[in-house]
Parts: C-alpha cells; structure tokens; sequence
C-alpha cells in the first residue's frame, strides 16, 4: 500500500507519486539522440463562443519516412480539456499520458477537479520536465485548450521547450506546420465565428498545413484518415465525426479546384 | 529493573478488537446493495462535504466507516495503489480483489503491530462487465476479508440493518429500488432520513468509462420519493 508520513506525502500530484515509488525512469538527456524517431506534426485550436475547437493531422515521420499514418495527437485530457502534441512522438505519448493521469488522480485523491488554469500549470511543469530531453533532440510542445467551468468560456494555451505558457485570445498552434495553419487561421478568424465556421476554417488550416509541409498529413479520403477534431464546450469533450470532417474537407477541395 | 506486566496475547487482542469495534460502532453505518445495473451504495452522512464513498478506480468504488482521517488515509492509498497499478500494466489489470488484499495486509499489519488499531471498516465494490462480475469486499479493522454477495453492511448496529436488507432485496432491483430499500434499512422503524442525511453513490455498467457517479440530494429525493406509493 502506498502510504507516506505526514511530512512527506506527495498529495494529488501523480507525477511527484511516481518518483517517489522509482517508476519514472530518468528521460532523455546528455548526449544528442542521432537516430530517427518518429516526430508529430500540425495542432492547432480556435476559441469560439461556446468554447474551443482542436485540430491535429494523423500523420508521424522519421527522417523522410512516413512511420504513422493514423496517430492521435489531439486526446481528451479530462473531461472538459484537451491536449494536442507536436514533438518526438515517445515522450510526447507519454507525457500526455501522464497528463491525463494526473488529471483523474488530483480529482480523485482531492475530491473535486483541478481548475483550468491549474491544468494549464500542471501541464507546463511537465513540458519543462523534459528539457533535458529537448537538448538531446526530443522536444515536445503542446498546446492546450479546454472549457472554463468556472469563467462560462473557452481557453487555450501555447507552451514553448521551456514550459513557457502562453494563454491566448483567439488561437494557437504548434508543430513544423504550425506557420501555415497560424496564418490561415489568423486571416479568418472572426469573434463571432460559430461551430460550422470554426470547424470550416479549422479544416482549411490543415489543408494548407499539410500542402506546404510535408511532415504534415492531410485527409485521406482513399484510406477514409481524416484528422482528429473535437469540440470542447460545456457538454465535454467530443470529437467530430468523420462523416462531417469528410463534408467540410470536401468543402475545403472544392474551394482549392476553383482557385 | 522493573520486569514489564505480562498480558496475555489473546487478552491483548481482544482489548484492541474491542476498542476498535467500540470506535466503529459510535459511527453511522453505510449500505451497498447489488442492483441490476451495478452497486448502489447508501451512508448515513449529514456532512455533504466529507464523504464516506468515493471513486477509486474506472470501475471500483471505496467507502469507509468509523474514524474519517483514518479511511480517508485508507482511500487515498487506494487510489495511488489504484493509479500505479494501471499505470505500471494496464487500466484492465486494476481490480478490487488485490486492492482487498493489499487494505488487509495493511489493517492486519496495524492491528498486530501498532499502539492503536485501526477504527475502521471499509467497503471495496467492483461492477464488471456483467453482473455476475460484480464484486464486493468488506474489510473489517484487523484484517479480515469478507467477500459479500448482494449487499453489505457496514460500521454501528449492521445485524439489524443486514436483517432489513436481506428482508427487501432481490435479484434485478432498479437503482431506485436500491437506493430506497438502502435508506430505509438504514433509518429502521423509529426513524426516516431525509437526502440531507444521506451520501448515495453508485457504480454503474453503463456509466462509460468511469463508472462510478454521486447523487445530490436533489437527486435522491425524487428517486426515493416513490417509496410509499
């Protein structure tokens, strides 16, 4: 049974719980990693009045290489948060697991969820723990986004190597990608954009990510592969059907072909 | 030097047996009745803060009776446990007969070794797949581990409670079944419960992923209220 004396009791916290017990192993550091190992690509979410929409292609590369062509960056982190990675797709599947570990755990030991922001921190913490793996060439850097229970709105956040945090107003973005997308979704933002136009610019976001980098997938209608969408509001987390993604991504062509 | 009194093992044992029991019987007792849809569990808690049910795992639940910081201590174990575990291996390989175990080696342990005794008794409920996966475990304060059928009882006064449970229960209760027959079996003859003197949680199959939910007391009044119809 995992007790601890008063004085040094790890509390909520599941990441500090797993040093204390010896399972996490020591990351990445020293040397740079030379090998090739699959990386992810272009995340991207947009607030809008109910609250958040995030996006992220389903494509992972090593070097040249296509290693994954069905990869889920953008996960449910609880239920009314999301995450989406950009990075070294190992660390970054693990740190997201974590995440979403501790997420649970903290509401669980205390009872009642973390804040929003508290998340936010939480998440930060955890990117700057890996910094010794993001000099030996391992980066991740997520963004995060989610429905503010308490404030009645959606929020997202932009993290640098560092665990730099970055809350912003309208949108943020992360991977190789992430220029592309951030212009697209910069020129068509408006505040009173709803659903459907979130999801439409979203969708072209994606579409330009994906034409000008190629470390980034676009949809793939012959294998029906299309990216990972989800609305965060104050219903939770729920991702967008593939019958409507093939919908609006078909809208998005039929705007390129009559270019 | 001053040789120590010798006391008799059993002597020893039957005094902290009889503290903790005494400890745990000053207390208000809780109920966990197998329904169709899971595990239904009914304490009497005037505190809407301080809870004596609670969520262990996806689909385990913990309750506890008798001192609160030493079953919270007790759950909060649990859920590291819990969390390490799924962590280590995976969320599938976490189930509520090891958790039993490990609670009852560690009452055991501090009822043999420690001043003091534990002054709990604590409930380890898993709802599986089907409802012949349901399970639950019942640990008393010195490491005794019961695995109950259909329902439990728990803390001060359980023969006459269990004997009022036994008497309403049967296979394929509703939720509001359960939950009725659990607060009446608590309240006796002599007394109701209003929702304000009740914690209701419950573990249900159909809850997704994590299975357990609490009621409010806005919600136990209109699934109780039926009761005398």
């Amino acid at each position: 049974m995992p007790m601890f004396l008063p004085n040094d009791d790890p509390g909520a916290n599941f990441p500090a719980l797993l040093r204390r017990t010896g399972l996490t192993e020591t990351g990445p550091g020293g040397e740079r990693f030379g090998g090739d190992i699959p990386h992810a690509t272009t995340c991207v979410a947009v607030r809008f009045a109910d609250g958040v929409i995030m996006a992220g292609d389903r494509r992972a590369t090593s070097g040249n290489l296509i290693s994954h062509r069905t990869m889920e960056k953008v996960v449910e982190a609880d239920r009314h948060s999301a995450v989406a990675i950009a990075g070294a797709a190992g660390p970054a599947m693990e740190m997201i697991r974590v995440f979403q570990l501790q997420l649970e755990h903290y509401e669980k030991v205390e009872g009642s969820a973390l804040s929003l922001e508290g998340k936010a921190n939480q998440l930060s913490m955890m990117v700057r723990g890996n910094l010794q793996g993001a000099f030996a060439g391992l980066a991740v850097v997520p963004i995060f986004g989610g429905y503010d229970l308490r404030r009645e709105t959606g929020r997202v956040w932009a993290y640098d190597v560092t665990g730099g945090r970055y809350e912003e107003r309208e949108y943020v973005t992360t991977g190789s990608g992430s220029l592309h997308a951030g212009t697209v979704i910069k020129i068509g933002f408006r505040d009173d954009l709803d659903r459907s136009g979130v999801l439409a610019l979203v969708a072209k976001a994606l579409w330009e990510a994906a034409d000008a980098d190629s470390a980034t997938g676009g949809p793939d209608a012959l294998r029906g592969i299309y990216p990972v969408v989800a609305t965060i509001t104050a219903d939770g987390f729920t991702p967008v059907a593939d019958d409507e993604l093939a919908t609006t991504f078909e809208s998005v062509a039929e705007e390129v072909r009559a270019r | 030097m001053n040789m120590p009194f010798y006391v008799a093992p059993e002597q020893v044992m039957k005094d902290r047996a009889d503290y903790a029991r005494k400890g745990i019987a000053r207390g208000r007792a809780l109920v966990a009745i197998r329904y169709d849809e899971g595990v239904a569990i009914v304490a009497e808690n005037s505190s809407a803060t301080l809870r004596k049910i609670s969520e262990i795992y996806d689909r385990i639940g913990f309750a506890g009776v008798g001192r609160y910081n030493e079953y919270d201590q007790l759950r909060v174990a649990g859920v590291r446990a819990a969390d390490l575990k799924g962590y280590q291996y995976s969320r599938d390989d976490v189930d509520a007969r090891s958790l039993a175990n490990l609670y009852a080696q560690h009452l055991g342990q501090v009822f043999t070794h420690e001043m003091k005794p534990m002054e709990v008794e604590i409930l380890v409920a898993e709802v599986g797949q089907t409802s012949e996966g349901d399970q639950m475990f019942h640990v008393l304060y010195d490491g005794t581990v019961m695995d109950e059928q259909d329902f439990a009882a728990l803390g001060g006064d359980t023969d006459a409670i269990t004997e009022r449970v036994k008497a309403g229960w049967s296979d394929g209760l509703d939720l509001a079944a359960a939950v009725r027959l659990g607060r009446s079996a608590l309240a006796g003859e002599e007394r109701t419960l209003d929702p304000a003197d009740l914690e209701v949680a419950y573990l249900a199959r159909g809850n997704g992923r994590r299975c357990f939910r609490r009621l409010s007391d806005g919600e136990v009044e209109p699934l109780t209220a039926t009761a005398t119809s």
